[in-house]
């Protein structure tokens, strides 16, 4: 599967470890929804340093659709909240 | 997976979607048009072809009648020329009833066949219809497909998907790396050609030879001139030959070009 994380590029992930990912995925959704902003940003550290650690990195001129998207290292927690509410991401 | 990674990856592909069509896919509608439209063809058919039916078995019906009413008239004829009036006059009474028959069932058959012509006209436009729908409609398609990949493509490179940011920085990066490398093939093609870093493929001169042969690129050319004032011997050979000289000094320069540093090469 293929995950971006935006502004960095995308990473090519073997099936086998979203299992990991997905117990830190949950607990950012859990922390960003309860407002626990240094949780949020302890969580979304890590998972990002596992996406890398685990991933394969595309080449930066790969144009491959990405199956799953996570924010930037320096995304906010309100810009995250921001990204998922009804208008985000792509105005419009 | 319902997190923050599989709910941002379904939001932009909602969006993409959405900033591609708005509303539902025209293919999608125009192919289901297509098929109402089929179907109502053949009802119309279908239509057509109870009528066509309806037609038959009139027609049956009618050729029966008329077939028992000239019975009965070669009835009436036989009991007339056996001297029964009476039964002659019961044949032709029941064939006067079928009479009235027939021609209200020669009225139904002509409204039948109105009706069929009607029908089938009908059918036949709709059929053109149809089918100029169809060509239309494949064209609209391929123009929406083509359309489509070309806001993907715009998109891709306007920055609204979501590849954005990351296709503008592989473009500066590859940028940034082909200026790199012409720099660096500048920075390789001085060093060897002022002999400080040696060519493997021995193409590239040192300094040394390069003077050697701009030397005898001179001497080739003063020969070359010699060779010329021998030819234009007589009037006004002097002055030919102060200007030869001094073109022969202008082609000297262009000649040493290959082996001088090229410094220029920026």
């Amino acid at each position: 599967m293929i995950v971006r994380i935006m502004g960095e590029g995308q990473v090519k992930l073997d099936d086998a470890h979203f299992v990991e990912l997905n117990k830190l995925d949950d607990e950012l959704l859990e922390e960003m929804e309860s407002g626990d902003e240094s949780g949020f940003r302890r969580t979304l550290g890590a998972l990002l340093d596992a996406v890398r650690r685990l991933g394969t990195p595309l080449p930066d001129d790969a144009l491959e659709p990405s199956e799953l998207i996570l924010p930037a290292e320096d995304a906010t927690l309100d810009e995250v909240r921001e990204m998922l509410s009804d208008d985000g991401l792509i105005p419009g | 997976m319902s997190g923050v990674m599989k709910r941002m990856g379904m939001i932009f592909r909602a969006k993409a979607n959405k900033a591609l069509d708005r509303a539902e896919d025209p293919r999608e509608t125009l192919d289901y048009s297509y098929q109402k439209q089929l179907e109502l063809l053949q009802k119309v058919r279908r239509g057509v072809a109870d009528v066509a039916t309806s037609r038959k078995r009139l027609e049956l019906q009618l050729n029966q009648l008329q077939a028992q009413s000239s019975k009965l008239e070669d009835q009436g004829r036989k009991a007339l020329s056996l001297g029964r009036e009476d039964l002659a006059r019961e044949a032709l009474s029941r064939r006067a009833a079928l009479q009235q028959q027939v021609t209200d069932l020669e009225t139904q058959h002509q409204t039948l066949q109105g009706e069929e012509e009607k029908l089938t006209l009908a059918a036949q436009r709709l059929q053109a219809k149809v089918d100029a729908f169809r060509t239309k409609k494949e064209t609209i398609k391929a123009t929406y497909t083509a359309a489509q990949a070309q806001t993907r493509i715009g998109e891709a490179f306007s920055g609204i998907s979501e590849e954005m940011g990351d296709v503008g920085m592989a473009i500066e990066r590859a940028e940034d790396k082909t200026a790199q490398m012409q720099a660096r093939a500048g920075a390789i093609d001085e060093l060897l050609a002022s002999g400080a870093l040696d060519d493997p493929s021995g193409m590239a001169k040192d300094d040394i030879a390069a003077e050697l042969d701009r030397l005898s690129g001179g001497t080739d050319v003063e020969l070359e001139l010699q060779r010329m004032k021998a030819e234009l011997a007589g009037p006004g050979a002097d002055k030919q030959a102060i200007e030869g000289g001094q073109a022969g000094q202008g082609q000297q320069a262009p000649q040493a070009q290959p082996g001088q540093p090229r410094f220029d090469k920026q």
